[in-house]
């Protein structure tokens, strides 16, 4: 029960991080410039907006529950399940971003997360 | 305004850097740690004294570097691009990681390592087909 609690924190919370920091740039707005100074400017824009912030704190949680859960779970068991990452995360941008998933990426994804789920198994 | 032709061409560039980044930070990060070995212990003196070991290594910094650059040009092409998008095309890192953990690190690569590489090259190739932005640009 322990090991689903965790492992749920870790989908859910790294998912939702990364959606949140998501959103973040998407309020920068599409970057065109990549010269250096012009990139570092975009970084010190994003990492004054709220946003961002809570993505970075959730991606730690996430990172740090995942050590935890290492620490007496099957790596081989835990690694894997983390794939379900994909399909949660493809769920999280249609809901929560209004992205557009059309059926053709929800293979793609389906597909990809097999795939990682089958490379992590050891 | 970019043409939809050079909004593919720059996505895919960052996609890639994105992938690339990721898993030759996780590879390099392996090494260092590997070369580490176990914790000898969990007492406060002797976690301080494995912390600054670990980040006396070179293997541990340039994998943080590379983590650092993939996490920027995460960012980047989420400027733009949709997370749906970024999150799947992304996992070409995980073919990449059995091919540079051979490589590098000499591990052995199994029938089912193929297997799974060959199902996320596919996935990837699927979702490199949609439009990368289906919200509005920006």
């Amino acid at each position: 029960m322990r090991t689903f609690i965790f492992l749920a924190i870790v989908v859910f919370a790294g998912t939702g991080g990364e959606i949140a920091a998501t959103h973040a740039m998407k309020r920068i707005g599409e970057v065109k410039d990549f010269a250096p100074r012009a990139v570092l400017g975009v970084l010190g824009r994003a990492f004054r907006l709220g946003w961002l912030w809570v993505g970075l704190a959730l991606m730690a949680l996430a990172f740090f529950s995942l050590l935890a859960l290492l620490s007496w779970a099957d790596v081989s068991f835990v690694v894997p399940a983390t794939a379900l990452s994909y399909v949660v995360g493809a769920l999280g941008a249609k809901i929560l971003l209004g992205e557009r998933l059309g059926p053709e990426r929800w293979a793609g994804i389906l597909l990809v997360c097999i795939g990682v789920a089958v490379v992590c198994t050891r | 305004m970019a043409s939809s032709k050079s909004l593919l061409l720059k996505t895919c560039v960052l996609v890639l850097l994105v992938a690339v980044f990721n898993s030759v930070g996780n590879v390099l990060l392996a090494k260092g740690m590997r070369q580490m070995g176990e914790t000898p212990g969990w007492s406060l003196d002797i976690l301080g004294i494995y912390f600054v070991r670990t980040f006396s290594s070179v293997w541990v910094w340039l994998g943080i570097g590379c983590l650092m650059l993939f996490f920027v040009s995460y960012l980047l092409v989420l400027s733009w691009a949709d997370y749906s998008y970024v999150m799947p095309a992304a996992a070409a890192g995980y073919a990449l990681v059995p091919l540079l953990g051979h490589y590098l690190l000499g591990e052995a690569v199994t029938l089912r390592h193929w297997v799974g590489v060959a199902f996320i090259c596919l996935g990837v190739a699927i979702v490199g087909r949609t439009p990368p932005s289906t919200t509005g640009r920006g």
